[in-house]
């Protein structure tokens, strides 16, 4: 049953190995010479202000959100799409159901800029 | 017991998902604790590999790994507390060993007994499975289909479906009265 | 799978008996995998020559015939360059990142079917593999912004995330079509309803082929979408302190991820390996994949070379606001359009025509609905930052126009 998947761990296993020989080839080959300016972070040729890691815009936190919801939505779409075929009438009324309410959703969302990046 | 290649898969992803999750716990590293997370989580989506449910595991890396643990990084990075001190240490470890030790005791008592219920001879039962699987090569197609039909029969779950449909509803009203900018 | 076998033993003139099954497991993997490390290499050169003919300029023509071996000279160049660790970088993650990124891509190429019977693993939730693998290299992403230490690096890593999970709706939600068309999440099973049926699922769905297209665009991060490099703002964003190999790894993984879509979308909507002969010379069907691919990749190339990039703010609106209510759209409208003129009992070019005309028409219709109210919108926005400029005396960058998420 499981043998569909036997190529899976393979390939997994081969671009582990192509990836770290390349890497650790690279890593011998090449020089290593640190100098405190070279590896100092790159700032457009600044020294760095403050921290590296800053706070981030609320937006992404939204974006984040948003997305979990629409994957779940997307989630539920699939068994239904597989099977549709057999449903006839019934399942796109099904669906049309649990999309009409999902629908009120998205409009809340868009006219209350939900969706837009800056509000 | 005779080694499989499943067997091999099996330790492999059991190990990950273990050894990652006391990573999680014990790294003094928020953003560690979430990248060991994931492996933690993939390891599970492995499991669920060789439980022959393929949907479920795909669905464990899309949702799990690919949305809800990036959204734990949007949030540690949105966290000025935590930013501004990377490194946390937990001064309660005791407590908490003493608290899983009594959650993996009970869990024991509890499984233990239903699994002599279910299955007798567990090793039987597998056999039995596996034997069942090997006779039915398209087993993993049959689940989701299933689960469709499931979603939508009058006797199965068509009103839970529809009433998820408005939990998710809720919750993207939810996402956006939580992040408006002017009650942040 | 067998026939994976059985046809390299074949070809390769290894004997069933004197391997075991693991060797030549094994081998079959090695040779996809190689097929398809070495493509990049030869699209990178590729691309390097249609991008220069875009900009009227020749291309690489010194090393080798044509220019031929310039991307394994740049291979050679980096793997002796130095990899410089960046001060108070985050190493494990920073080291880790590139690999990630690598694998995550290179894991894709099991589910693509080559030709008849050829393919890495036929798994029965094939399509939904491929977009579940590719959501890892998001945090390859982050690893890589994170581990740098570095503003851009940290910046851009989180914009790209953000570009990354949104377009993944869209993405999936057009992939749905084909497979609510053929009743299968297999990339095999989609390939082969699609070689019964004589003709493509592009026919039935122009819209969802558009839409999955450029979602696949936006997930590898190219023009019109390459915010995530953003040379002028932020100088090369998750990328910008690596060097050496490491860097190619980033480089390498975006051009197989690139070429890998012009698979993806020829199995889902243009029949993959189907067309004349294909079934009995199964080679033929190699040979018509490549040609639908490369035809996809010059496609993306095309956009590259002829769009801008988006702002951000642009780039979120079009995505949540566009394709992602198009793309429900149009998966509702197929469905419906699919019950109301069911499959003809015959099949065929000649009787499937009716249907051909209703479904596409109408998403094609829908796209130019979409397209319109999108032109309203950005010649409404357009006039807003005129207006503005010219009432408070802007200087001519505003907020608005750089698009640069405030803190």
């Amino acid at each position: 049953m499981l043998d569909v998947y036997a190529p899976v761990a393979p390939l997994f296993i081969l671009a582990i190995l192509v990836g770290g020989i390349i890497l650790i080839l690279s890593r011998l080959m090449g020089p290593s010479k640190p100098h405190a300016r070279k590896v100092a972070t790159y700032e457009s040729g600044m020294r760095p202000i403050g921290p590296a890691v800053r706070r981030l815009p609320v937006q992404f936190h939204r974006v984040g959100m948003l997305f979990i919801l629409f994957d779940i939505e997307v989630i539920f779409f699939i068994p239904w799409a597989l099977v549709f075929r057999d449903l006839g009438f019934y399942g796109l009324a099904v669906m049309g159901v649990f999309f009409y309410v999902l629908l009120i959703g998205l409009a809340y969302e868009w006219f209350a800029g939900g969706l837009e990046w800056e509000q | 017991m005779e080694l499989t290649w499943e067997l091999v898969a099996f330790l492999g992803f059991a190990v990950m998902t273990l050894g990652s999750g006391l990573m999680v716990v014990t790294s003094s590293n928020l953003f560690h604790s979430v990248l060991f997370l994931m492996t933690s989580l993939f390891g599970v989506a492995g499991l669920f590999v060789l439980l022959v449910a393929p949907f479920l595991a795909a669905i464990q890396v899309l949702v799990y790994i690919g949305a809800i643990a990036v959204l734990m990084l949007f949030v540690i990075m949105l966290t000025r507390q935590v930013m501004s001190r990377p490194e946390l240490y937990n001064q309660q470890m005791a407590g908490a060993l003493v608290a899983a030790a009594i959650l993996f005791l009970a869990l024991l008592f509890v499984l233990t007994p239903l699994a002599d219920e279910i299955g007798g001879d567990v090793a039987q039962v597998n056999a039995e499975v596996i034997a069942e699987a090997d006779d039915a090569p398209d087993v993993d197609y049959i689940t989701v289909e299933e689960l469709g039909r499931a979603f939508v029969t009058r006797n199965g779950f068509v009103l839970p479906f529809e009433v998820t449909s408005i939990l998710l509803t809720a919750a993207m009203i939810g996402a956006i009265v939580v992040a408006r900018e002017d009650e942040a | 799978m067998e026939q994976l076998y059985i046809d390299l033993e074949n070809y390769l003139g290894i004997g069933t008996d004197s391997v075991p099954e693991v060797v030549r497991l094994a081998i079959a993997v090695l040779v996809l995998g190689t097929i398809f490390l070495l493509a990049p290499i030869l699209t990178i050169w590729v691309e390097r020559k249609v991008a220069a003919r875009f900009q009227n300029r020749i291309g690489p023509n010194r090393t080798g015939p044509y220019g031929l071996l310039q991307s394994f000279a740049d291979v050679l160049k980096l793997i002796g360059k130095e990899q410089i660790m960046p001060a108070h970088a985050d190493r494990i993650p920073f080291l880790f990142a590139p690999l990630l990124m690598v694998v995550s891509v290179i894991m894709i190429t099991a589910v693509i079917p080559l030709m008849p019977n050829y393919i890495g693993a036929d798994l029965s939730i094939g399509a939904l593999y491929f977009v579940a693998i590719g959501s890892l290299s998001t945090i390859a992403v982050v690893m890589a912004g994170w581990g740098s230490n570095n503003k851009y690096a940290l910046l851009g890593a989180f914009r790209t995330v953000a570009q990354l999970i949104s377009y993944e709706i869209p993405l999936v939600f057009s992939l749905l079509v084909p497979v609510l068309f053929a009743g299968t999440m297999s990339m095999v099973g989609i390939t082969q309803a699609q070689a019964d049926l004589d003709y493509w699922y592009i026919f039935l769905a122009p819209a969802s082929f558009l839409i999955f297209l450029f979602s696949n665009l936006a997930e590898i991060g190219r023009t019109p979408f390459d915010l995530l490099e953003a040379e002028s703002e932020l100088v090369a964003g998750y990328q910008i302190e690596y060097s050496a190999m490491p860097w190619g790894m980033f480089m390498l993984s975006e051009f197989l991820h690139a070429f890998l879509i012009g698979p993806l979308v020829a199995v889902l909507f243009l029949g993959g390996w189907d067309g004349p002969f294909a079934e009995d010379v199964p080679v033929l069907g190699v040979v018509y994949l490549v040609i639908k691919s490369m035809a996809v990749y010059f496609l993306g190339m095309w956009m590259r070379a002829t769009l801008p990039r988006f702002r951000i703010d642009q780039l979120m609106e079009f995505n949540w606001k566009f394709l992602v209510p198009l793309s429900i759209a149009n998966l509702l409208i197929a469905s419906f359009l699919w019950e109301l003129f069911p499959e003809p009992a015959g099949g065929g070019l000649v009787d499937n025509f009716p249907r051909f005309i209703v479904m596409g028409g109408s998403s094609l219709f829908t796209l130019m609905v979409g397209l319109e109210f999108l032109r309203r919108k950005s010649v409404e926005d357009r006039e807003r930052i005129a207006r503005l400029i010219d009432e408070k005396n802007y200087p001519l960058a505003t907020a608005d126009q750089t698009g640069v998420a405030g803190d």
